[in-house]
């Protein structure tokens, strides 16, 4: 009963926390639009932050004496540079570590309050898990290498804090007793640490996309640019000073400290090291024991007809999650191939079929059959159910709207005139169903996904914009008038858009038009 | 078919100056605020550690000719000596009252390792008297090793007492 409240009160918290995200996020959009909105983009932001971190990094490298007695002086002389050069690139360092770490955990809230750490994501949750640790652990390692209070502070509390795992034969704090125990070898460790560890981190960064394709290392241009241009502007307006030579003759008593990096220093002195300990272990055991947690069944995976797999390769081009590999078609002639789809990697999301061009409902067979198909969803039994439902519409100006089970509800719409069909992902309509439904004697059809840039399955609204524009195979074809289809990406809750969308559309589908249209389909 | 705008209207322009400088300020206001105070400006620090064998728990002794001899004669070695070490025990009094009280037992899963202690005492600035006192051998008897001492600490003044057998005994510096 208690497992069965625990659990209950994690969804609560975790659905509350998502109406409040997915409200901050529509609020952004307004600002910056869907692909420009840093919500959506957290992930790459931090590589970007790593990409900052690692140029800057490397120049700074170049310049410090990495020697215990000249480390200070050789960050100090930075400041003296012309046009504060030095200065301005250290400063950047600092801001993007910082940045980073706030883009980090933001991308963790995130995936945690949209529920993506199990099943096929569970993978990406796990090898994500040990980067945080890794972060700061180059990240506080920085602070030791320019020796001024703050980095003489931060590493004594760190051996401290070290010092209250039962391993160490001799207390690693007795490294910073006196000046004289503070030697080269121990600098050449600091520099282990700061430059081996985000070696670690980049091998860790590779393991965490290893099972997404297109995986996005690098944000759009426009939002790169307004990210890197803030950095900098931050590290000119507020450049970042050391805090005097490290004095171990004397403890440091007031220090302007880097909360965002360093806050585990002034929670271990106001609790102790062990709570800290404790704290964190707690913290990565529950990170690590999430994707185990009770969790809904797993949807049906896509399926491959092997007697109707031409070996195209579309899906393997358009899977999201890189869950489709081509082998040998076993009987076919040689040099054929076959897709073939690993559940594990699987998300379901159906983006695979909309790419099968035997996808085509217009194909004179009675039972459509595609080469891979959502069983939970096939894409004979969509037809037959679009058929059908246009079939009970009345009046000329008939419209079907075709959506995605996460984005705006489309049966909200729904009318006299109007009929909806909601697809697992608005990625898995192949094009030819817009073509059908007008063959059929839909007036206009509206195509509605979830916002640019908060595809569930990621690539979902890109592939069907680029399918319908006929820049991606299978595309739209050309003779189909495009004043009769309109598209508009809306997450749930923005049903309004949907609407107004709608209305539109119908404005233009005037019943006057309508032979015209017959005739260029059937021409 | 529909296009979303492609021009970005003023106040949207306005409105993404407003979020970078938004960002800008949370980075660099936690980056360096609010300041932390690690030690009150009156107080000094007193770290007392030490990394110490105790003595032997038993003493070495002249194993007998026949002990000797059931030995191999590669490990006749003369002498038997336990490996186990005595904890070490130490005693940190400032003016008169009992701050630290601490027995460090060996390392080693033998306990034939060091004792190791490491230990940070928050004092007022100003004078005082510390009393150290460490027994480093087994048994019921006092202190193996004393020092008593009357200094002044500055604000913020590290004081380290130490302790080297070998060189000598307890330091505080």
């Amino acid at each position: 009963m208690t497992h069965v409240i625990t659990v209950s009160s994690t969804t609560f918290l975790r659905e509350a926390g998502l109406a409040v995200w997915q409200r901050a996020e529509r609020g952004l959009d307004a600002i910056t639009g869907g692909v420009l909105n840093p919500l959506r983009h957290l992930g790459s932001l931090g590589f970007l932050c790593f990409w900052l971190l690692a140029a800057s990094g490397i120049v700074l490298y170049i310049v410090l004496d990495t020697s215990a007695a000249s480390a200070y002086s050789s960050i100090a002389a930075l400041a003296r540079q012309p046009w504060y050069l030095g200065g301005w690139l250290r400063s950047l360092h600092r801001y993007a570590a910082d940045a980073f770490v706030v883009f980090m955990l933001a991308h963790l809230a995130r995936e945690w309050l949209f529920g993506r750490y199990r099943g096929f994501r569970a993978f990406s949750w796990l090898t994500g898990v040990p980067l945080l640790l890794f972060a700061f652990i180059c990240a506080i390692g920085g602070f030791w290498l320019n020796w001024d209070r703050l980095g003489q502070f931060s590493a004594v509390a760190s051996a401290e804090w070290l010092d209250a795992l039962p391993v160490f034969a001799s207390p690693l704090a007795r490294n910073f007793l006196s000046v004289a125990s503070v030697s080269d070898r121990l600098f050449s460790l600091f520099v282990f640490i700061h430059v081996g560890v985000p070696l670690l981190l980049v091998f860790g960064l590779w393991f965490h996309i290893q099972r997404i394709s297109r995986a996005a290392v690098f944000p759009p241009p426009a939002l790169a640019a307004g990210t890197a241009a803030t950095l900098l502007a931050l590290a000119q307006a507020l450049p970042v000073a050391s805090q005097g030579a490290a004095d171990l003759a004397s403890a440091p008593t007031t220090l302007a400290i880097d909360w965002w990096l360093l806050f585990v220093h002034p929670l271990m002195y106001a609790t102790s090291a062990a709570a800290v300990w404790l704290l964190l272990v707690a913290a990565l055991l529950l990170l690590f024991a999430l994707p185990w947690l009770p969790q809904p069944a797993a949807p049906a995976v896509a399926k491959v007809d092997p007697a109707n797999c031409n070996g195209c390769r579309r899906c393997f081009d358009d899977c999201p999650y890189a869950a489709i590999t081509m082998v040998p078609h076993p009987n076919a002639r040689v040099g054929r191939q076959l897709a073939q789809v690993n559940s594990d990697l699987c998300a379901s999301c159906g983006i695979c079929v909309g790419s099968c061009p035997l996808a085509a409902p217009s194909r004179g067979v009675a039972e459509l059959a595609t080469g891979i198909d959502m069983p939970q969803m096939p894409l004979n039994v969509l037809r037959q159910k679009m058929e059908r439902q246009l079939a009970a519409l009345r009046g000329e100006g008939r419209i079907v709207v075709f959506g995605c089970g996460r984005g705006a509800r489309v049966s909200t719409l729904e009318s006299a005139d109007v009929t909806s069909l909601s697809l697992i992902c608005t990625g898995m309509l192949p094009p030819s169903f817009i073509e059908y439904a007008l063959r059929c004697g839909a007036a206009g059809l509206l195509v509605t996904g979830c916002r640019e840039g908060g595809c569930e399955f990621r690539l979902g609204p890109q592939w069907t914009q680029q399918r319908l524009k006929g820049e991606r195979q299978p595309q739209l074809r050309a003779s189909v008038p495009q004043e009769r289809v309109a598209v508009v990406w809306a997450d749930a809750g923005d049903e309004p858009a949907l609407v107004e969308a709608l209305n539109a559309l119908r404005r233009r589908v005037a019943p006057a038009l309508q032979p015209a249209v017959a005739g260029l389909l059937h021409g | 078919m529909d296009r979303p705008a492609a021009s970005v209207k003023p106040l949207a322009w306005a409105g993404q100056v407003l979020l970078y400088g938004v960002f800008a300020l949370v980075i660099g206001v936690f980056s360096r605020w609010p300041q932390y105070r690690h030690l009150a400006p009156d107080q000094a620090l007193v770290k007392l550690s030490f990394t110490h064998a105790g003595k032997r728990v038993a003493e070495c002794r002249q194993l007998t000719a026949d002990e000797l001899a059931k030995l191999p004669p590669n490990m006749r070695t003369p002498m038997k000596c336990e490996r186990e070490r005595a904890p070490v025990r130490v005693e940190v009094d400032i003016d008169g009252a009992p701050v630290f009280r601490h027995v460090a037992a060996p390392s080693g899963l033998s306990k034939d390792g060091a004792s190791a202690v490491y230990q940070r005492l928050s004092v007022s600035a100003g004078t005082h008297h510390i009393a150290v006192r460490l027994k480093d051998s087994a048994g019921a008897s006092g202190f193996d090793y004393q020092r008593e001492q009357t200094l002044t600490l500055a604000p913020a003044q590290i004081l380290v007492i130490d302790f080297d057998a070998e060189k000598d005994g307890i330091t505080l510096q």
